[in-house]
């Protein structure tokens, strides 16, 4: 088991040994400069100023408060607000953030398909768009007049079709769909993983006479578990820190009827508009231990759903 | 069938029923081959409906984009020239079927139409209103909007930052990063284990945790207003790329760094003309992401570059533009095209190296 301690036995290793390890810790070296300098000194910083009333333009003495960012919390209906916008959007975006790439891949690696490489390049590419190119692409096909997907809705049938980003329920999916470009890399992960599964199992289950959905059901999920559970914990650090496409879209100001204050976009602003430093640094913190808390809930469930095979080194 | 020897003919009927089941087989194969195929293009279709949209708008007059029930395609309204006027060419429904005809004579209940391939023939009387008519639509791209743009986004400039943060940006990463993998990769350090574990971690770190303090240093230090906030801490490796490269150099045999360093080679000698020459595919790979990775990113170029509109890349130019041209798509659409562009060409030509990386950071978890 490796641990901090084990850093310090360099010390009494053998000379040959020893020259080995120095030349890899000064090639790892500048990481971990880095890693001090960039992310462990400006975390504690952070934790710091939470129990300060530090501020860019100190204009009262700095002077310690205790608790009071954590209290402020608990009397600040815009971050309650926040944290409802946050898991609203959560529950739609998670589910189709995994099902989604999921589906597309199942699609790409079926035998029956033609011209796969073709499929799986061009579902990749738009991958590539930077998101705020992506934002206005998706947007001109949201536009409740003259966007594609309300016409094609109209000619439907639809009577009345949603206003997506100006309707504060429909907001969600629609930033749902602004994000769909983002999925290319989902998709190819989830096919490399596909074809990973070996055919065995597959032949296996035929001749147990199990279907399609059988066969989805008892061999394919369990074989992806791994995957679904890598995209399960990157997708709920991702969404707990989702602001920048709202940030784009509205300015910041959480149109409609603050439908878009996620949790990130109100710490962003408390920090940078309000110039409220220490309350900021208190809503990172919480951000934090709350995604943390999930992450290590999920590795802990992992046990009973995520199926490794072989060594799991 | 013809009369053969008993045995003879049963042996073929056999084989007729099995050629005709096979023949039913591949059929049904070939059925849903076609179902898959057309779902999957279907699919596609819709995925990359956006794309085929903004491009239209873009080569589209701000007329034709306000105007409802216009082509989707970019089009101008189609006119003929008589006698030094122009006329405005309608479909008209006649009893011979819908003609392109040009409204000669305007009229409450009846108009006067001209056949634009003779117009010296009398008019074509029609009875109705001529306003209900459909107007005739000639395809007229414009590349107006694309000059547009380039003036007011300041394009040239605009693109020269985007590709100096990113090549800059991209040295850093492939220097740092190598350096790192390649420290993990091949040396025995107390507490390695630990250490990778630590890197890992840092891919589940909410960026704002570590934002106040950075950012109010950067303020201390006079880096705001500059390009080092976002240059720098690339030359310090990040979890991801150091990922990647380790799990490639951990692939190349370690006999053949054992035979270089018989022969008297160093550990960056070995990393330059053993490991780097084998794992080029992953450091293109690793360069590539870099690189699109700057044109993607928004957050770090805004807060730190919001003082000077001059230094930003082209992600947060494109906002600033729609916060300021957001009423006339067909420039945004034009800028977003004018984004878009270069990292779709770069794809297009690296993809095998992209999509090699994808699998590697993401299976190998």
């Amino acid at each position: 088991m490796s641990s901090f301690k084990e850093l310090f036995t360099i010390f009494q290793l053998q000379p040959n040994a020893r020259r080995e390890a120095l030349y890899g810790l000064s090639f790892i070296g500048l990481w971990i400069v880095g890693f001090l300098l960039f992310t462990l000194f400006p975390m504690i910083a952070t934790l710091a100023f939470t129990f300060t009333n530090i501020n860019l333009a100190q204009e009262t003495p700095l002077q310690f408060v205790g608790l009071q960012n954590y209290l402020a919390m608990f009397n600040d209906s815009q971050l309650r607000n926040a944290i409802g916008v946050t898991f609203k959007y959560a529950l739609i975006a998670l589910p189709i953030g995994l099902a989604l790439p999921l589906g597309v891949a199942l699609l790409l690696n079926s035998k029956h398909l033609r011209a796969k490489s073709f499929f799986s390049i061009m579902f990749y590419l738009p991958y590539v768009i930077p998101f705020v190119a992506g934002i206005f692409a998706w947007g001109s096909l949201l536009n409740p007049e003259s966007g594609w997907i309300n016409q094609t809705l109209e000619a439907l049938g639809v009577q009345n079709p949603p206003g997506w980003l100006n309707d504060p329920t429909w907001v969600y999916p629609s930033l749902v769909i602004l994000g769909l470009w983002g999925i290319g890399g989902a998709v190819i992960i989830n096919l490399a993983s596909l074809q990973g599964i070996p055919t065995e199992l597959y032949d296996a289950a035929k001749v147990d006479g199990a279907g399609w959905w059988a066969t989805l059901w008892n061999v394919t999920l369990p074989m992806m578990s791994p995957v679904i559970f890598y995209s399960l914990v990157l997708g709920i650090v991702g969404v707990f820190q989702y602001f920048l496409v709202p940030l784009v879209i509205t300015d910041g100001t959480g149109r409609p009827d603050g439908a878009t204050m996620f949790f990130n976009l109100y710490l962003y602003k408390t920090f940078f508009t309000f110039q409220n430093m220490s309350y900021g640094a208190a809503q990172a913190w919480v951000l934090f231990l709350l995604i943390l808390a999930l992450t290590i809930f999920l590795f802990w469930s992992s046990k009973y759903w995520v199926h490794y095979t072989g060594d799991t080194r | 069938m013809q009369a053969k020897p008993l045995n003879e003919t049963q042996r073929a009927a056999a084989s007729d029923v099995s050629t005709s089941a096979r023949a039913k087989r591949s059929l049904r194969e070939n059925g849903k081959s076609l179902t898959i195929t057309f779902v999957a293009i279907a699919l596609l279709a819709a995925f990359l409906s956006p794309l085929l949209r903004i491009t239209m708008n873009s080569f589209k007059t701000a007329n034709q984009v306000a105007e409802y029930g216009t082509p989707l395609y970019p089009a101008k309204p189609r006119v003929v020239e008589y006698q030094g006027k122009e006329y405005d060419i309608y479909k008209v429904p006649l009893a011979e079927g819908v003609r392109e005809l040009a409204l000669y004579k305007k009229g409450r209940a009846t108009s006067e139409f001209l056949d634009p391939a003779n117009l010296d023939a009398p008019p074509i009387v029609w009875e109705g209103a001529w306003r209900s008519l459909d107007r005739a639509w000639e395809f007229a791209p414009t590349l107006s909007n694309y000059q547009q743009v380039w003036d007011l986004l300041d394009y040239p400039r605009l693109m020269f930052n985007t590709i100096a943060i990113a090549i800059i940006g991209t040295i850093g990463t492939l220097f740092s990063n190598t350096l790192v993998a390649y420290g993990f990769a091949r040396f025995r350090i107390p507490g390695k284990q630990f250490l990778f574990t630590i890197l890992i971690a840092t891919i589940f770190l909410p960026a704002a945790v570590t934002l106040i303090p950075t950012y109010t240093i950067f303020v201390k230090i006079g880096w705001i207003g500059t390009w080092l906030p976002l240059l720098v801490p690339t030359f310090f490796a990040n979890a991801y790329d150091v990922f990647l490269l380790r799990q490639f150099f951990l692939t190349i045999p370690r006999e053949m760094d054992e035979a270089a360093m018989i022969d008297g080679a160093g550990p960056l000698r070995i990393l330059r003309s053993v490991i780097l020459p084998q794992a080029w595919p992953v450091v293109i790979a690793v360069g590539i992401f870099h690189f699109v990775y700057t044109w993607n990113d928004y957050f770090g170029p805004l807060i730190y570059l919001s003082t000077r509109p001059d230094l930003q890349p082209i992600a947060v130019g494109l906002a600033r533009f729609n916060s300021i041209y957001g009423n006339k798509p067909e420039l945004v659409q034009a800028g977003t095209i004018m984004t878009l562009i270069l990292p779709v060409i770069i794809f297009i030509f690296t993809q095998k190296y992209f999509m090699q990386g994808v699998v590697i950071t993401g299976v190998e978890k």
